[in-house]
């Protein structure tokens, strides 16, 4: 269990609320929704509309397309943003492999969030051009 | 109601097969559903009569939760129970749609006493059977070799069972930890509204009961002050219930019409008492960071409960959010420690899809009484080995079944995107009604060819059927057209559902 207060503490070392106040993390530990998933649970489901915006604050998952597994996240990852900007469902399934704490919101609440903390959307904007890079280095 | 004597006390301590702690609407549903399913178990509450937090709460009097006594549907179908937020679901007629029959007409919305009176009806009526007055006060947990055994111990006397099942409400007062915090008064603690006259009040939190007793005390307080970090949510605005709903919306009017009632995003600092004998509330902007200092007669933390879980956390229970809630698989077990169930209101903690940010019902009477309904049924079917009751559907009425659930499957209408009607299509053994399940557990647990039918909404005020088709271990979401008087009992989506059937059932007519 973490209270809202706890979870203002966890992300203030994550990479993508590093430019926030303390009183400006509150405001976004009220805005998410913590929740927990046991191992082997789906968070993610490809091919299924409506999921959310995540960012791990404890544990381990793994993304599988198709059942095949490409990546592993952890404390400080983020995931199902892609989906949620592009108005498609997600192309991959994530599954929690150790016991998974996240904080979350709904698909709908994304664009108003970013809007109102364009630091955050910088943040995330650098997370992402690393992730292509990186892809694009391993297709060459 | 007064106490009953001890001879008239059902369930003394002892060994249970099962045990359900709580007498509110989700424990009399769930003790309803077991023993007309021939579960044998045993009910203990530490309250005196049915109805739960109803018998306290809310302070001004009326529920969020409608019945409306006239409805497209008559009452006593399922179709009807759409309308109907509050009864208990009983199979038997006469036990059907009770709290409409307790209403003055006054409201659609019923009060705290109609609702209570609904409560005790029902278990009246069904004679339900709970050992009142016995309080658990503490478990234990021992395993052995055969299982592991659950002691709870209570004012009566200890009870061994193998499946507990907790519906204790989501109803312990919480304050989060500030500077002073103890200097405040909680929503649960709050007095007569006439107590209030004159006062500047500031009220900590913008969840519907800061916003309920702000509408409360309008007409008393002199300036009211309804702050927290994150910006106020409507129900209006989300299409759902989160947010404030629309009967406590009024504060929020005053406050943008600058009547004397003012909301602000600011986290709080610290209370500290004023030397003219009220109080400093120190704040800090969410969005500046700026500090301001506000003078207050009073000031309500109108922040939430919690589960009042006693030592279930020390046995392995592991719980998630300022609510405390316990993570639950989608059948409402623990997640962590298998053997533990909950019902009711904690149900809130199997969250399901939560497809488009839109949460369950699962938190009110309208999506619990469902949820226990499942639950008895799993029970029943993964602990007592009793068998399930699986219709057969014939391929040619099986797109009028689909279509005569999309339309009236109250389940459906209020527990979106989480509780399913699914029809199993094994090539094998024909078409199979395999009831109401959690969309989570027969997404993710099944995996015979399936037709699992739902009702969605997406935030957009639409709500629409989808179709999960599973075939082959694959499974394919169809979002069907919403219509804008909610009616799917058209030619055109019956044809939809013909198209979308036939994939995993060809001879469907």
């Amino acid at each position: 269990m973490a209270t809202q207060e706890e979870i203002a503490d966890a992300i203030a070392g994550m990479a993508l609320f590093a430019d926030l106040t303390t009183p400006q993390l509150q405001g976004v530990a009220h805005r998410f929704e913590e929740r927990f998933f046991p191992e082997g649970e789906r968070i993610l489901r490809q091919g299924l509309t409506g999921s959310g915006f995540y960012i791990i604050i404890d544990g381990e998952a793994q993304v599988l397309v198709d059942g095949q597994p490409r990546a592993t996240l952890g404390r400080g990852d983020f995931f199902g943003e892609v989906s949620i900007l592009l108005g498609e469902p997600p192309v991959a399934d994530v599954v929690a492999t150790r016991p998974l704490r996240c904080i979350v919101i709904g698909g709908p609440d994304v664009e108003g969030f970013f809007v109102a903390h364009p630091r955050v959307m910088f943040r995330m904007l650098q997370a992402q051009a690393r992730r292509l890079r990186n892809a694009t280095r391993w297709r060459s | 109601m007064a106490r009953r004597e001890e001879g008239d006390r059902p369930f003394p301590p002892g060994d249970y097969p099962l045990v359900v702690v709580g007498s509110g609407p989700g424990a009399l549903q769930l003790t309803y559903s077991l023993t007309r399913l021939g579960v044998p178990h045993a009910v203990l509450s530490s309250d005196d009569a049915p109805g739960g937090m109803f018998r306290h709460w809310p302070f001004f009097q009326r529920l969020l939760s409608w019945t409306k006594p006239y409805a497209p549907a008559p009452r006593g179908t399922r179709t009807y129970e759409r309308y109907d937020w509050n009864s208990l679901i009983a199979d038997e007629q006469d036990f059907r749609a009770i709290q409409p029959t307790l209403m003055d007409g006054s409201s659609y919305f019923p009060s705290r006493p109609e609702m209570e009176r609904n409560l005790v009806a029902f278990a009246e009526r069904t004679s339900l059977r709970v050992r009142y007055g016995c309080r658990w006060t503490g478990t234990r947990r021992e395993d052995e070799a055969n299982g592991t055994t659950f002691v709870l111990e209570t004012t009566d006397g200890e009870y061994r069972t193998p499946v507990a099942v907790f519906a204790v409400g989501v109803a312990q007062p919480y304050t989060p930890p500030f500077a002073g915090a103890e200097l405040t008064a909680h929503y649960a603690d709050t007095r007569t509204p006439e107590s209030y006259a004159d006062k500047s009040l500031v009220i900590i939190g913008k969840q519907n009961s800061g916003f309920e007793l702000a509408s409360g005390l309008l007409q008393w307080a002199r300036r009211i002050i309804i702050s927290s970090p994150s910006p106020t949510k409507l129900s209006v605005d989300t299409r759902s219930l989160v947010g404030v709903r629309a009967r406590y919306v009024q504060p929020y009017e005053d406050h943008v019409l600058g009547g004397g009632v003012s909301i602000i995003d600011a986290a709080m600092e610290a209370v500290e008492r004023s030397p003219t004998g009220g109080f400093l509330v120190r704040v800090r902007s969410t969005a500046g960071g700026e500090t301001m200092t506000i003078d207050a007669d009073e000031v309500i933390s109108a922040t939430g409960f919690t589960c009042p879980l006693l030592d279930l956390p020390d046995l392995g229970v592991t719980t998630f959010g300022q609510a405390k809630v316990p993570a639950q698989t989608p059948y409402w077990e623990s997640a962590s420690l298998p053997g533990i169930f909950f019902a009711g209101t904690i149900g809130q903690g199997a969250v399901g899809l939560k497809k488009h940010g839109q949460p369950s019902n699962s938190g009110a009477v309208h999506g619990a009484r469902y949820n226990a309904r499942v639950l008895a049924r799993h029970l029943a079917a993964t602990r007592f080995d009793m068998e399930r009751r699986r219709p057969s559907i014939r391929p040619a009425d099986l797109v009028d079944f689909c279509q005569g659930e999309i339309t009236g499957c109250p389940e459906l209408w209020h527990q979106k995107a989480y509780l399913a009607r699914v029809v199993s299509a094994d090539p094998a053994g024909g078409l199979l009604d395999e009831g109401i399940q959690p969309l989570a557990a027969v997404l993710d647990g099944g995996a015979s060819n399936a037709i699992i039918l739902t009702l969605e909404a997406d935030g957009t005020g639409s709500i629409y059927p989808v179709v999960y088709v599973r075939r082959d271990g694959v499974v394919k979401e169809h979002v069907f057209d919403p219509d804008p008087l909610l009616e799917y009992g058209s030619d055109a989506v019956r044809d939809r559902l013909l198209e979308v059937v036939r994939a995993v059932v060809p001879d469907a007519a």
